[in-house]
C-alpha cells in the first residue's frame, strides 16, 4: 500500500505536510486501521503552542488510546472541527478528511529528518 | 411494560454452561436471547421491603416545611419491589459474573490465580477483623506482630533491607518508591527529572513518573523482547532519577541481561525500581536484591493470593536497600526490646505518611497467611509451577499459533492468531474461547494483535489440557468454519456487543428512552 509522497511520517505513524507557511498533520492510514474504530479524537485548542516532540492530542479507539507527538515546535492555528462529531473519518479517509491539526511552525527543519513516503512504505513491510 | 405479563412469561430456555474437562466443541450458534426484567421493568407499585410503623408525629403540609421551587411535582419514578423479587433479580445477575472460581481466567498480566479460601479463615478471625486504627497497641499486639512480621519476610522474599506496608495498590507503591528514590537524590543534592522505563512497561510505570513530577523516557526493546542496552546507554545520565524494570517483563521474558542493565544505571548516579508485578515467576528462586535492585513493590494480589477486589482494596508494599530506609513511610511497626510491637514515627527523613492509617490490614493478613501455609519451598514450588504451566501451554500451542517471542517463557506468554488468509483477529479468538467456560485472554497488549496467555501456578493439568483442546478446537475452525468463530459468542446472553456506538454514544444510565438496548 503505497501512502502518499506529499508529505512526512514518523515512526509513531504521524503523517506532516508542509502547504505554504503551515503544515498539517494527522496519522496514517496504516495507524488508522490499527486501531480500529476511532471514537474520539483530542485535540488542543487553536493558540497553544508546541515545542518539538510535545504530546499535542489522543486517538481513542475501542482497542486503545494513543497520544499524538508534534514533530514541530509553534503555533496550533487551527484543528479539524469535524473530528469531534465524526471522529470515523479519521477511518475512512486518514490523509484527507481525517487531517487533525494545522500548525504554523517556527521552522519546518525537523520534517527534514523525517521519513518520505517511499521510507515509510519500506518502514512498514519490514514490521514495526 | 405490565410486571405480571413479565413474570409470566415462560421460562426461557437455560444455556448451558460448559464444563472444563467435559466440553468437547460447542454446538452451533442456538443464543435464546434470556430475557431478564430490570428492576423498572418488574415494578409493582406500593410494593416494599420494609414495612415503617405509622409516624406518631403531627404531619405538616410541605408547602409550609419547604420552597415552593424545591417541591417536586411528582415523586421520582423509582422501582417499587418486594424484599425477595429484589434477592432474585440480583441473584440471577451474580450468576452472570465470570470468576476464577468457577472457570479458568488466563488473563496474562492479571495473575488470575485461585485465592485459598484458608486467608479469609484468617482475616476474618476477630484479633483482625474486628479493631480500630485508634485502638491502643497493647489491645493490637497479634495484628501488630503479624504486621511485622509480614514485613520482614517481604525484605527476606525481596533480598532487600526494608519494607513499608502502607502503599494501598501497586501503582501506589511505584508511587512511594519514586518519592523515596526523589528523597534520596534530593538529600545529596542533586535534581533527576528523568525516569526511564522499557518500551513494554506496564502504563503504570509512566504515569507513576508523572504524577511525581518527573519526566518519563521510553527504552526501546529489542525483537527478543529484552531490553536494548545501546538506547538505555543513550539515555541514561546525571539528569535520570531512575530505571523502572519488570523482569520477567511483560512479554513473558525474563531478562538475563538484569545484572548489566543495573550497572549501567547505577554507574550514572541513577537507582533501579523493580516493579515487581511478576514476582510470581521468580518467587524464591531469584530476589530482586541480589541483582541489584534498589526499590521495588509487590503486588500482594498478583504474588500472594490476595483479592483483585474489583480495583480495591489493595496493597503495594514496598521494600528498599539499605541507603534508601531513612526516606521510608513512617509509621513503621516495630518490635521494641522488650519483646512487644508498637508503631514508630521517628525518622527524620521520611517522605511521611502515604496512606491514612496503615494500610490494607485486611489484605496484608491474608497475603501473609499465604506466605506462611506455603513456607520458603511452596512459594519456590508456586513460582516453579507458574513457569511451567506457562510453557507448557505454549510448547502445546505453538504448532498452530504464531510465538513472537522465542522460548523459554516465564509465567507467561504471547501468542499472535496468525490465520492470514482468514481476517481472523485476537478479538474473535477472543469471542470464541468465551463459548468453552474460558476467559478471554488479555487482547492486543503489550504487541499488536496477540492474546497474552497466564495459566497461573493454580490450574490443574485437566484445565491446561481443557485450554488447550478448546485453542487447538478453535484453530480448527478457522480453517473449516471461520464465520463461526467470527461471530462468537454463542452461548452468552448477549453475544457481539456494538463498541463503536457504545463508545461513540455511550448510553450508561437507564431511561425509558434507552429500553430495548437493556
Amino acid at each position: 500500500m503505497a501512502v502518499p509522497n506529499d508529505r512526512k511520517y514518523t515512526e509513531t505513524h504521524e503523517w506532516f505536510m508542509i502547504d505554504g507557511d503551515t503544515v498539517t498533520m494527522g496519522i496514517t492510514q496504516y495507524a488508522a486501521e490499527e486501531l480500529t474504530d476511532i471514537t474520539y479524537v483530542e485535540l488542543p485548542d487553536p493558540g497553544t503552542s508546541l515545542g518539538v516532540g510535545d504530546a499535542i492530542g489522543e486517538v481513542e479507539s475501542v482497542k486503545a488510546t494513543s497520544e499524538l507527538f508534534s514533530s514541530v515546535a509553534g503555533e496550533v492555528i487551527e484543528i479539524n472541527t469535524a473530528l469531534a462529531d465524526q471522529p470515523e473519518l479519521v477511518n475512512s479517509d486518514a490523509f484527507e478528511e481525517g487531517w487533525m491539526v494545522r500548525i504554523r511552525p517556527e521552522s519546518t527543519a525537523p520534517l527534514a529528518a523525517l521519513m518520505t513516503g517511499k521510507d515509510y512504505d519500506v518502514f512498514l513491510e519490514n514490521g514495526i | 411494560m405490565d410486571t405480571n405479563s413479565v413474570l409470566q412469561q415462560p421460562r426461557t430456555k437455560k444455556v448451558a454452561q460448559p464444563t472444563p474437562g467435559t466440553e468437547s466443541t460447542p454446538s452451533q450458534p442456538d443464543r435464546t436471547p434470556e430475557h431478564h426484567p430490570l428492576l423498572f421493568e418488574l415494578t409493582s407499585p406500593s410494593a416494599r421491603c420494609a414495612v415503617l410503623p405509622k409516624s406518631d408525629v403531627p404531619a405538616a403540609p410541605q408547602a409550609e416545611l419547604l420552597p415552593e421551587a424545591l417541591i417536586a411535582d411528582a415523586p421520582p419514578a423509582l422501582p417499587e419491589l418486594g424484599e425477595l423479587d429484589l434477592v432474585r433479580h440480583y441473584t440471577r445477575l451474580a450468576g452472570r459474573c465470570f470468576s476464577v472460581d468457577a472457570n479458568f481466567y488466563p488473563l496474562g498480566s492479571c495473575t488470575m490465580k485461585y485465592n485459598p479460601r484458608i486467608n479469609e479463615r484468617v482475616a476474618a478471625m476477630p484479633g483482625f477483623a474486628h479493631v480500630h486504627p485508634y485502638q491502643d497497641e497493647s489491645d493490637v499486639q497479634g495484628l501488630l506482630e503479624l504486621l511485622y512480621r509480614l514485613r520482614c519476610d517481604l525484605a527476606e522474599i525481596a533480598g532487600l533491607a526494608e519494607v513499608t506496608l502502607q502503599p494501598a495498590a501497586g501503582a501506589h507503591g511505584e508511587m512511594t518508591g519514586l518519592m523515596i528514590i526523589n528523597a534520596f537524590h534530593k538529600h545529596r543534592g542533586e535534581h533527576r527529572p528523568k525516569v526511564l522505563a522499557p518500551d513494554s512497561a506496564h502504563g503504570t510505570n509512566p504515569a507513576s513518573c508523572t504524577i511525581c513530577g518527573g519526566q518519563s523516557v521510553k527504552i526501546r526493546s529489542k525483537s527478543d523482547g529484552r531490553v536494548d542496552l545501546d538506547d538505555l546507554r543513550a539515555n541514561v545520565d546525571d539528569q535520570t532519577a531512575a530505571l523502572m524494570i519488570t523482569n520477567p517483563n511483560t512479554v513473558g521474558v525474563f531478562d538475563e541481561q538484569i545484572g548489566d542493565i543495573v550497572d549501567i544505571v547505577h554507574k550514572h548516579g541513577a537507582q533501579v525500581y523493580f516493579d515487581g508485578a511478576n514476582m510470581n515467576a521468580i518467587l524464591g528462586a531469584a530476589r530482586p536484591g541480589d541483582f541489584g535492585v534498589d526499590c521495588m513493590h509487590f503486588n500482594t494480589h498478583k504474588t500472594f493470593s490476595t483479592p483483585h477486589g474489583g480495583g480495591g482494596p489493595g496493597a503495594g508494599p514496598v521494600a528498599v536497600a539499605e541507603h534508601l530506609r531513612p526516606y521510608l513511610p513512617v509509621p513503621q511497626v516495630v518490635r521494641r526490646p522488650d519483646g512487644t510491637f508498637s508503631w514508630c514515627d521517628d525518622r527524620p527523613d521520611s517522605i511521611g505518611k502515604v496512606r491514612s492509617f496503615y494500610a490494607q490490614v485486611g489484605v496484608l493478613v491474608r497475603a501473609y497467611t499465604y506466605i506462611r501455609t506455603l513456607g520458603k519451598e511452596g512459594l519456590c514450588d508456586a513460582a516453579h509451577m507458574a513457569v511451567l504451566s506457562a510453557n507448557y501451554l505454549a510448547a502445546r500451542l505453538k504448532h498452530r499459533f504464531k510465538m513472537p517471542f522465542p522460548p523459554p517463557y516465564a509465567h507467561e506468554f504471547v501468542m499472535v492468531p496468525d490465520f492470514a488468509d482468514k481476517a481472523i483477529s485476537e478479538n474473535d479468538v477472543a469471542k470464541r474461547l468465551i463459548d468453552f467456560g474460558i476467559h478471554p485472554p488479555t487482547m492486543s497488549w503489550p504487541i499488536h494483535h496477540c492474546l497474552m496467555v497466564e495459566p497461573t501456578e493454580t490450574e490443574s493439568l485437566a484445565t491446561l489440557d481443557q485450554f488447550v483442546r478448546s485453542m487447538l478446537t478453535i484453530a480448527d475452525e478457522i480453517d473449516t468454519d471461520a464465520a463461526k468463530v467470527k461471530s462468537a459468542p454463542h452461548t452468552t446472553p448477549i453475544g457481539r456487543l456494538d463498541e463503536v456506538t457504545a463508545s461513540r454514544k455511550p448510553c450508561v444510565r437507564w431511561s425509558a428512552s434507552c429500553e430495548g438496548n437493556g
